[in-house]
Protein backbone atom coordinates (compact mmCIF):
# COMPACT_ATOMS: atom_id res chain seq x y z
CA UNK A 1 0.00 0.00 0.00
CA UNK A 2 1.31 3.81 -1.04
CA UNK A 3 1.64 5.92 1.15
CA UNK A 4 -0.74 9.09 1.30
CA UNK A 5 0.14 11.32 3.86
CA UNK A 6 2.13 14.05 3.14
CA UNK A 7 4.53 15.02 6.00
CA UNK A 8 4.31 18.95 6.15
CA UNK A 9 1.11 18.11 7.06
CA UNK A 10 1.58 15.88 9.67
CA UNK A 11 4.44 17.56 11.28
CA UNK A 12 2.13 20.81 11.44
CA UNK A 13 -0.70 18.73 13.12
CA UNK A 14 1.61 17.50 15.54
CA UNK A 15 3.03 20.77 16.10
CA UNK A 16 -0.22 22.63 16.45
CA UNK A 17 -0.98 24.82 19.49
CA UNK A 18 2.19 23.22 20.91
CA UNK A 19 2.40 24.91 24.31
CA UNK A 20 5.02 23.93 25.75
CA UNK A 21 6.55 21.08 24.58
CA UNK A 22 9.99 20.58 23.54
CA UNK A 23 10.73 18.93 20.58
CA UNK A 24 14.08 17.57 18.60
CA UNK A 25 14.34 17.53 14.81
CA UNK A 26 16.51 14.70 13.75
CA UNK A 27 18.82 16.16 10.38
CA UNK A 28 17.53 16.45 7.20
CA UNK A 29 13.86 16.84 5.91
CA UNK A 30 12.30 17.13 9.79
CA UNK A 31 14.14 19.71 10.58
CA UNK A 32 13.02 21.41 7.40
CA UNK A 33 9.19 20.02 8.02
CA UNK A 34 9.67 21.42 11.92
CA UNK A 35 10.75 25.02 10.69
CA UNK A 36 7.97 25.19 8.04
CA UNK A 37 5.71 24.45 10.90
CA UNK A 38 7.26 27.64 12.78
CA UNK A 39 10.58 28.37 14.09
CA UNK A 40 10.69 27.74 17.84
CA UNK A 41 13.15 28.10 20.60
CA UNK A 42 12.05 25.30 22.35
CA UNK A 43 12.95 23.02 19.00
CA UNK A 44 16.76 22.06 18.80
CA UNK A 45 16.71 21.21 15.05
CA UNK A 46 19.60 18.62 14.10
CA UNK A 47 22.42 19.70 11.42
CA UNK A 48 24.27 16.93 11.87
CA UNK A 49 24.59 14.05 14.75
CA UNK A 50 22.72 11.41 12.86
CA UNK A 51 21.57 8.76 15.04
CA UNK A 52 21.48 10.93 18.17
CA UNK A 53 18.10 12.69 18.13
CA UNK A 54 16.42 9.97 20.27
CA UNK A 55 18.87 9.83 22.43
CA UNK A 56 18.66 13.84 22.86
CA UNK A 57 14.73 13.71 23.37
CA UNK A 58 15.78 10.83 26.06
CA UNK A 59 18.59 13.33 28.23
CA UNK A 60 16.02 16.04 27.50
CA UNK A 61 12.64 14.10 29.31
CA UNK A 62 14.73 12.67 31.99
CA UNK A 63 16.51 15.99 33.04
CA UNK A 64 12.52 17.62 32.45
CA UNK A 65 10.14 14.88 34.05
CA UNK A 66 7.44 17.49 33.92
CA UNK A 67 7.58 18.81 30.35
CA UNK A 68 6.56 16.77 27.01
CA UNK A 69 9.26 16.15 25.04
CA UNK A 70 8.67 15.07 21.35
CA UNK A 71 11.41 13.66 19.14
CA UNK A 72 10.53 14.27 15.36
CA UNK A 73 13.01 12.33 13.23
CA UNK A 74 13.11 10.63 9.87
CA UNK A 75 13.14 6.93 8.87
CA UNK A 76 17.36 7.29 8.03
CA UNK A 77 17.84 9.18 11.07
CA UNK A 78 16.10 6.22 13.23
CA UNK A 79 17.85 2.97 11.86
CA UNK A 80 21.15 4.83 12.35
CA UNK A 81 19.96 4.76 16.38
CA UNK A 82 18.28 2.06 16.67
CA UNK A 83 19.91 0.83 20.31
CA UNK A 84 19.02 4.18 21.43
CA UNK A 85 15.16 2.23 21.34
CA UNK A 86 16.49 -0.37 23.72
CA UNK A 87 17.96 2.45 26.34
CA UNK A 88 15.06 4.34 25.97
CA UNK A 89 12.72 0.95 26.74
CA UNK A 90 14.83 0.28 29.70
CA UNK A 91 14.22 3.96 31.21
CA UNK A 92 10.42 4.36 30.49
CA UNK A 93 10.44 7.95 30.19
CA UNK A 94 6.95 8.81 30.80
CA UNK A 95 7.31 12.25 29.35
CA UNK A 96 9.07 11.29 25.50
CA UNK A 97 7.76 10.31 22.13
CA UNK A 98 9.38 9.71 19.02
CA UNK A 99 7.52 9.89 16.25
CA UNK A 100 9.61 9.07 12.92
CA UNK A 101 8.37 10.72 9.71
CA UNK A 102 9.16 7.35 7.44
CA UNK A 103 9.20 8.06 3.89
CA UNK A 104 11.59 5.05 3.76
CA UNK A 105 14.48 7.48 1.32
CA UNK A 106 16.97 8.89 2.31
CA UNK A 107 16.18 12.66 1.41
CA UNK A 108 18.60 14.45 1.83
CA UNK A 109 21.51 12.18 -0.16
CA UNK A 110 19.29 10.88 -3.85
CA UNK A 111 15.97 9.32 -2.35
CA UNK A 112 17.93 5.57 -2.15
CA UNK A 113 15.39 3.31 -0.64
CA UNK A 114 16.08 2.83 3.46
CA UNK A 115 15.50 -0.60 5.35
CA UNK A 116 11.82 0.56 5.68
CA UNK A 117 11.41 0.11 2.10
CA UNK A 118 11.88 -2.76 2.56
CA UNK A 119 9.76 -4.62 4.99
CA UNK A 120 11.69 -3.38 8.75
CA UNK A 121 9.05 -2.64 11.19
CA UNK A 122 10.40 0.28 13.27
CA UNK A 123 7.60 0.49 15.08
CA UNK A 124 7.77 -3.73 15.92
CA UNK A 125 11.20 -2.90 17.40
CA UNK A 126 10.02 0.04 19.23
CA UNK A 127 7.69 -2.68 21.23
CA UNK A 128 9.81 -5.10 21.14
CA UNK A 129 12.23 -2.86 23.35
CA UNK A 130 9.50 -1.87 25.68
CA UNK A 131 7.81 0.63 24.03
CA UNK A 132 4.41 -0.26 25.23
CA UNK A 133 2.59 2.65 23.10
CA UNK A 134 4.62 1.88 19.11
CA UNK A 135 1.89 1.97 16.24
CA UNK A 136 2.69 2.16 12.49
CA UNK A 137 0.03 4.86 11.31
CA UNK A 138 -0.92 5.49 7.51
CA UNK A 139 -4.21 7.40 7.88
CA UNK A 140 -4.80 11.17 8.35
CA UNK A 141 -7.48 10.22 11.31
CA UNK A 142 -4.72 8.81 13.29
CA UNK A 143 -2.62 12.24 13.32
CA UNK A 144 -5.40 13.91 16.08
CA UNK A 145 -5.15 10.73 18.05
CA UNK A 146 -0.94 10.89 18.19
CA UNK A 147 -0.90 14.23 19.15
CA UNK A 148 -3.22 14.27 21.63
CA UNK A 149 -0.70 11.21 22.57
CA UNK A 150 2.35 12.95 22.68
CA UNK A 151 1.08 16.03 24.72
CA UNK A 152 -0.88 13.80 27.50
CA UNK A 153 -0.18 10.17 27.28
CA UNK A 154 1.99 8.04 29.67
CA UNK A 155 5.01 7.24 27.71
CA UNK A 156 7.65 6.02 26.26
CA UNK A 157 5.29 6.81 23.18
CA UNK A 158 6.73 5.71 19.59
CA UNK A 159 4.86 6.48 16.19
CA UNK A 160 6.02 5.67 12.84
CA UNK A 161 4.24 7.95 10.15
CA UNK A 162 4.14 6.55 6.40
CA UNK A 163 4.07 9.43 4.25
CA UNK A 164 4.99 10.22 1.01
CA UNK A 165 8.43 10.51 -0.78
CA UNK A 166 8.26 13.48 -2.53
CA UNK A 167 10.88 16.66 -2.47
CA UNK A 168 9.32 19.52 -0.49
CA UNK A 169 10.76 22.64 -0.22
CA UNK A 170 13.53 23.38 2.07
CA UNK A 171 12.80 25.31 5.10
CA UNK A 172 16.45 26.06 7.31
CA UNK A 173 16.11 26.99 10.88
CA UNK A 174 19.19 28.54 11.96
CA UNK A 175 22.24 27.02 11.45
CA UNK A 176 24.69 28.05 14.25
CA UNK A 177 24.69 25.12 16.52
CA UNK A 178 25.91 28.01 19.89
CA UNK A 179 23.00 29.87 18.78
CA UNK A 180 20.30 27.05 18.75
CA UNK A 181 22.00 25.63 22.18
CA UNK A 182 21.70 29.36 24.44
CA UNK A 183 17.86 30.12 22.91
CA UNK A 184 17.03 26.26 23.53
CA UNK A 185 18.36 26.95 27.41
CA UNK A 186 17.09 30.51 27.50
CA UNK A 187 13.58 29.75 27.02
CA UNK A 188 13.58 26.78 29.12
CA UNK A 189 15.64 28.07 31.96
CA UNK A 190 15.11 32.02 31.93
CA UNK A 191 18.43 33.40 33.43
CA UNK A 192 19.46 30.64 34.88
CA UNK A 193 20.65 29.05 32.21
CA UNK A 194 23.46 31.72 31.97
CA UNK A 195 24.71 30.81 35.42
CA UNK A 196 24.20 27.40 35.63
CA UNK B 1 53.88 4.11 43.29
CA UNK B 2 53.56 0.07 43.83
CA UNK B 3 49.76 -1.30 43.51
CA UNK B 4 49.51 -1.84 47.11
CA UNK B 5 49.60 1.85 47.37
CA UNK B 6 47.71 2.75 44.19
CA UNK B 7 44.95 0.59 45.78
CA UNK B 8 45.51 2.63 49.27
CA UNK B 9 42.66 5.30 48.09
CA UNK B 10 39.25 4.34 47.36
CA UNK B 11 39.28 6.24 43.76
CA UNK B 12 35.82 5.64 42.60
CA UNK B 13 34.59 6.46 45.94
CA UNK B 14 36.07 9.20 46.06
CA UNK B 15 35.45 10.22 42.20
CA UNK B 16 31.42 9.47 43.17
CA UNK B 17 31.90 11.74 45.48
CA UNK B 18 32.79 14.30 43.51
CA UNK B 19 30.72 13.52 41.01
CA UNK B 20 27.86 14.17 43.43
CA UNK B 21 28.96 17.37 44.87
CA UNK B 22 29.05 19.03 41.13
CA UNK B 23 25.63 17.96 41.22
CA UNK B 24 25.83 15.64 38.10
CA UNK B 25 22.06 14.46 37.39
CA UNK B 26 22.55 11.64 34.49
CA UNK B 27 25.82 9.23 34.19
CA UNK B 28 25.62 7.44 31.13
CA UNK B 29 27.61 4.63 31.07
CA UNK B 30 28.91 1.16 29.14
CA UNK B 31 29.28 -1.88 31.46
CA UNK B 32 33.50 -1.79 32.18
CA UNK B 33 35.55 -3.62 34.60
CA UNK B 34 37.65 -0.47 35.33
CA UNK B 35 33.91 1.60 35.80
CA UNK B 36 32.52 -1.68 37.66
CA UNK B 37 32.53 0.02 41.12
CA UNK B 38 31.91 3.52 40.17
CA UNK B 39 29.18 2.26 38.00
CA UNK B 40 27.65 0.66 41.29
CA UNK B 41 27.85 3.98 43.60
CA UNK B 42 26.48 5.79 40.79
CA UNK B 43 23.29 3.52 40.51
CA UNK B 44 22.49 3.21 44.14
CA UNK B 45 22.93 6.98 44.34
CA UNK B 46 19.08 8.46 44.09
CA UNK B 47 20.27 11.58 43.13
CA UNK B 48 21.38 10.67 40.05
CA UNK B 49 20.48 8.98 36.96
CA UNK B 50 22.78 6.08 35.94
CA UNK B 51 21.88 5.15 32.54
CA UNK B 52 22.68 2.29 30.48
CA UNK B 53 23.68 2.65 26.99
CA UNK B 54 24.11 0.00 24.18
CA UNK B 55 26.76 2.52 22.62
CA UNK B 56 28.70 5.18 23.65
CA UNK B 57 27.53 6.87 21.13
CA UNK B 58 24.50 7.39 22.72
CA UNK B 59 25.81 9.01 26.07
CA UNK B 60 26.88 12.27 23.45
CA UNK B 61 22.85 12.64 22.77
CA UNK B 62 22.42 11.67 26.36
CA UNK B 63 24.84 14.14 27.34
CA UNK B 64 23.17 16.74 24.92
CA UNK B 65 19.58 16.48 25.90
CA UNK B 66 20.37 16.78 29.89
CA UNK B 67 22.45 19.50 29.34
CA UNK B 68 19.46 21.76 27.14
CA UNK B 69 17.30 20.49 29.73
CA UNK B 70 19.16 21.90 32.47
CA UNK B 71 21.08 19.03 33.61
CA UNK B 72 24.43 17.95 34.36
CA UNK B 73 25.70 14.62 32.77
CA UNK B 74 28.87 12.39 32.85
CA UNK B 75 30.08 9.81 30.71
CA UNK B 76 32.18 6.55 31.22
CA UNK B 77 33.32 4.39 29.17
CA UNK B 78 36.39 2.23 28.23
CA UNK B 79 38.73 4.00 25.41
CA UNK B 80 37.90 1.21 22.88
CA UNK B 81 34.03 3.08 23.15
CA UNK B 82 36.02 6.56 22.25
CA UNK B 83 36.23 5.05 18.84
CA UNK B 84 32.33 4.97 18.65
CA UNK B 85 31.72 8.65 19.88
CA UNK B 86 33.88 10.34 17.17
CA UNK B 87 31.55 11.95 14.61
CA UNK B 88 29.18 12.84 17.69
CA UNK B 89 31.79 14.81 19.45
CA UNK B 90 31.67 17.29 16.21
CA UNK B 91 27.66 18.32 17.90
CA UNK B 92 29.24 18.62 21.39
CA UNK B 93 32.17 20.84 19.38
CA UNK B 94 29.70 23.49 17.42
CA UNK B 95 27.40 23.93 19.56
CA UNK B 96 29.98 24.20 22.55
CA UNK B 97 28.49 21.35 25.38
CA UNK B 98 30.10 21.02 28.45
CA UNK B 99 30.98 17.23 28.20
CA UNK B 100 32.86 15.29 31.09
CA UNK B 101 34.18 11.50 30.22
CA UNK B 102 35.94 9.62 32.15
CA UNK B 103 37.17 7.00 30.26
CA UNK B 104 39.51 3.83 31.77
CA UNK B 105 42.55 2.89 29.00
CA UNK B 106 42.88 -0.48 27.47
CA UNK B 107 45.72 -1.20 24.86
CA UNK B 108 48.12 0.74 26.97
CA UNK B 109 49.95 -0.52 29.90
CA UNK B 110 50.92 -4.27 30.32
CA UNK B 111 47.76 -5.24 28.15
CA UNK B 112 46.83 -8.51 26.89
CA UNK B 113 44.76 -8.78 24.63
CA UNK B 114 46.26 -6.91 20.94
CA UNK B 115 43.31 -6.28 19.46
CA UNK B 116 42.64 -3.21 22.30
CA UNK B 117 45.80 -2.15 21.23
CA UNK B 118 45.17 -0.20 18.10
CA UNK B 119 42.08 2.18 19.73
CA UNK B 120 43.94 2.56 23.07
CA UNK B 121 47.00 3.98 21.64
CA UNK B 122 44.85 6.24 19.25
CA UNK B 123 42.74 7.52 21.88
CA UNK B 124 44.23 10.72 22.75
CA UNK B 125 45.02 11.95 19.62
CA UNK B 126 41.77 11.07 18.54
CA UNK B 127 40.19 13.07 21.19
CA UNK B 128 42.48 15.98 20.60
CA UNK B 129 41.41 16.00 17.16
CA UNK B 130 37.90 16.49 17.74
CA UNK B 131 38.30 19.36 20.74
CA UNK B 132 38.37 17.25 23.72
CA UNK B 133 40.70 18.41 26.40
CA UNK B 134 42.55 15.39 27.60
CA UNK B 135 43.95 15.01 31.41
CA UNK B 136 45.83 11.18 31.11
CA UNK B 137 46.24 10.05 34.64
CA UNK B 138 48.90 7.59 35.78
CA UNK B 139 48.18 7.00 39.49
CA UNK B 140 44.99 6.11 41.69
CA UNK B 141 46.06 9.06 44.05
CA UNK B 142 45.47 11.85 41.20
CA UNK B 143 42.24 10.67 39.96
CA UNK B 144 40.00 12.59 42.20
CA UNK B 145 42.01 15.67 41.45
CA UNK B 146 41.92 15.57 38.05
CA UNK B 147 38.04 14.81 38.04
CA UNK B 148 37.27 17.86 39.91
CA UNK B 149 39.84 19.61 37.35
CA UNK B 150 37.94 18.07 34.02
CA UNK B 151 34.28 18.78 35.97
CA UNK B 152 35.50 22.68 36.60
CA UNK B 153 37.03 23.18 33.32
CA UNK B 154 33.84 21.53 30.98
CA UNK B 155 31.06 23.67 32.80
CA UNK B 156 32.99 26.72 33.38
CA UNK B 157 34.46 26.64 29.67
CA UNK B 158 31.42 24.83 27.85
CA UNK B 159 33.95 22.42 26.62
CA UNK B 160 34.45 18.45 26.65
CA UNK B 161 36.98 16.94 29.10
CA UNK B 162 38.07 13.24 29.12
CA UNK B 163 40.29 11.98 31.82
CA UNK B 164 42.34 9.13 30.73
CA UNK B 165 42.65 6.52 33.38
CA UNK B 166 45.53 4.79 33.36
CA UNK B 167 45.80 0.64 32.75
CA UNK B 168 48.36 0.73 35.39
CA UNK B 169 45.38 1.84 37.66
CA UNK B 170 42.87 -0.37 36.57
CA UNK B 171 45.87 -3.80 36.45
CA UNK B 172 44.15 -6.09 34.58
CA UNK B 173 46.21 -8.18 33.28
CA UNK B 174 44.08 -11.95 31.79
CA UNK B 175 40.93 -12.46 30.83
CA UNK B 176 40.51 -14.87 33.95
CA UNK B 177 41.53 -11.83 36.45
CA UNK B 178 39.22 -9.47 34.61
CA UNK B 179 36.54 -12.05 34.54
CA UNK B 180 37.21 -12.73 38.32
CA UNK B 181 36.47 -8.86 39.35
Amino acid sequence: MSATLKRREVVAQLLADRGDLMVVAGLGSTAWDCTAAGDHPLTFPLWGAMGQAAMMGLGLALAQPSRRVLVVTGDGEMLMGMGSLATIGVQQPANLSVVVIDNERYGETGMQATHTASGVDLAAVARACGIAHASTLTRESEIAALRAAVHAQQGPNFAAVKVVADKVPIVLPPRDGGLLKARFRRALLGDAADTQ
Amino acid sequence: MTEAMSEAIDWPLEVHRILSGAKLRQVGYVPDAGHKRLIELCRADSSMRAVALTTEEEGIGLAVGAWLGGERCALLMQSSGVGNIINALGTIKECRFPLPMLITMRGEYGEFNPWQVPMGQATPAVLEAMGVVVQPVREAAGIPAAVDAALRLAYNSYVATAVLISQKVIGIKSFQEQAAR
